[in-house]
């Protein structure tokens, strides 16, 4: 009876880890072979080198460049918001705060990362974007700075969060040797602390990076939904994320090879994490036992 | 007579728990002065309020004077980063930071600005000398000091400590990680070093304080039970527990 129950119960946990694996994997899949097939009619280097993205016009070009430019300048901005802000919060959270200080704020931070992302969206469309166009007149209203920068600030908690555990994970010898050297608190920081937690920082730079890259809402409504090969962060662009949803939404029709460039394009954006996750965990890993 | 360092008074409090309890103590310059007493005594707290390590204790209160030179360093015109440059601290752990072995020893010249390539190679040279490191490690400066031995890496802790040319040299059970060969060599190295600079060593040891240290500290539960020079303590306590404590009896 024992021995049945025991087997029940392994067979519930098997399959509970088996189905998130095989969700993974049917995803792949679906991608995969959707992307095939968009593969068979649109040649992969002209998918890869092309610099116009207009697969719902007449004139069909099918460059996946400007989405990934597109993509790639609103994390950027993002990054340079979250980075400075997370990486100063965690300083101080590890290396100045009072305990108890310590243990109200974190948590309070982490709320930033709860907010829903169409709140920030909103807020990115309905409050920079305007006040950001009385210093630059000549600021379009869906643009990737304001978009980047409400990204980075939804995504402080993640470097914040993670580069405070890191940094708190040092031990607390190295800390005791460089106040006995007569070393200041600042001088402690960045000279001790950041090069000894740096692997920690750096993994969790990569997944607000990883974040940033998937994040839907944010660019989809403040961004805009014009694909551009460009740098300048005052024009609209469209992320590979906001494409996706301006097409599922829109009234494209199913099966057409208008709607397998979504497909095409989940894939980018699916490889694109899997790098980054990859890097992160491989980082994670290599560095873990020095300290031992 | 005068002291290089001097407590008067000194009661220490964490929170409510009394840690010690009206020390009075005055250390001899150019001496090795041994703290000994069994764990939880208070000799660590009392090493680590000469260079002010307690501060960082959210519930550390002190009473009383801790004097170097005449000086009281918990008067609110001393800065503690210049304090501790005077007051190095050898650690029971050794604790390299994960850096090159020269980056190690310069850190403290490095903190305080200093970028005289020159000065910084000869200083480095000097301290690894005079923790009898150079021989070993002269060829490869820039391996990281996590490579080394256990007993190499506490003696670039010490050449780090000496690089600055403090005058004081605290160390908290520096040889109570290593093996016996390692730490022959680290006392040996505390017996030549306090021809130039006042040491003060807390160990678990008896042994340890019998061979290497002029003044010994006897501690027991934040008491100072009995201070004289290392020889009397060992062959003649005025105090029964002390007796009792190096003779093994408890502790």
């Amino acid at each position: 009876m024992y021995k049945t129950k025991e087997k029940i119960i392994e067979f519930i946990l098997k399959t509970t880890a088996l189905i998130t694996v095989l969700t993974t994997i049917g995803i792949i899949w679906v991608l995969l072979n959707e992307s095939i097939i968009f593969f068979k009619e649109v040649s992969i280097i002209d998918f890869l080198t092309d610099t116009q993205w207009t697969p719902l016009f007449a004139n069909k070009h099918f460059g996946i460049l400007p989405l990934i430019s597109g993509t790639l300048l609103t994390t950027i901005i993002a990054i340079s918001v979250s980075l400075p802000i997370g990486l100063t919060i965690a300083i101080y959270l590890s290396e100045y705060a009072p305990k108890k200080l310590k243990k109200i704020i974190k948590p309070l931070l982490e709320i930033l990362a709860a907010v829903p992302t169409v709140v920030y969206g909103f807020f990115a469309l309905m409050v920079v974007t305007p006040f950001l166009q009385k210093l630059i007149p000549e600021m379009a209203g869906f643009n990737s700075l304001s978009a980047g920068i409400v990204m980075g600030i939804m995504i402080i908690p993640f470097i914040s969060s993670l580069s405070e555990d890191a940094l708190s994970a040092v031990p607390k010898y190295l800390r005791e040797a460089s106040y006995g050297m007569g070393a200041t608190r600042l001088q402690t920081s960045f000279k001790v602390m950041v090069p000894a937690a740096s692997s920690g920082i750096i993994v969790s730079v990569i997944l607000a990076f990883s974040r940033a890259i998937g994040e839907t809402m944010i660019v989809a409504i403040a961004a805009g939904q014009q694909p551009r090969l460009t740098l300048n962060p005052f024009v609209p662009v469209e992320t590979i994320t906001a494409y996706i949803v301006q097409v599922s939404l829109g009234d494209v029709q199913h099966d057409s090879l208008e709607y397998r460039t979504i497909c095409a394009a989940g894939m980018i954006l699916f490889i694109l994490t899997f790098i980054l996750n990859n890097i992160s965990f491989w980082i994670r890993k290599k560095f873990r036992e020095e300290y031992e | 007579m005068k002291y290089k360092l001097e407590a008067k008074n000194i009661d220490v409090f964490y929170g409510k728990l009394k840690a010690l309890n009206n020390i009075n103590i005055g250390i001899t310059e150019n001496a090795v002065t041994a703290l000994i007493g069994p764990s939880g005594c208070g000799k660590s707290t009392f090493l680590r309020l000469f260079n002010r390590m307690n501060d960082y204790i959210d519930s550390f209160k002190l009473n009383g004077d801790i004097l170097i030179d005449d000086k009281n360093i918990y008067e609110k015109d001393v800065f503690v980063d210049e304090l501790r440059k005077n007051v190095g601290m050898v650690f029971q752990k050794p604790n390299p930071f994960p850096k090159s072995i020269f980056e190690n020893v310069a850190y403290g010249l490095k903190i305080q600005g200093i970028k005289d390539k020159e000065f910084i190679n000869t200083r480095v040279k000097d301290a690894l000398k005079q923790a009898a490191l150079w021989e070993e490690v002269k060829d490869d400066l820039n391996k990281s000091a996590l490579a080394l031995s256990g007993g190499q890496q506490q003696r670039v802790c010490i050449a780090r400590a000496l690089a600055v040319e403090p005058s004081i040299i605290l160390m908290d059970e520096p040889t109570s990680a290593l093996d016996p060969i390692a730490t022959a060599k680290v006392e040996k190295l505390i017996h030549t070093l306090k021809e130039k600079y006042t040491i003060i060593i807390v160990t678990h040891n008896m042994q340890q304080a019998a061979r290497i240290s002029d003044y010994t500290a006897f501690f027991y539960m934040g008491d100072l039970i009995e201070f004289d020079k290392t020889n009397t303590i060992f062959t003649n306590p005025k105090m029964e527990r002390t007796e009792n404590y190096i003779t093994g009896r408890f502790g």
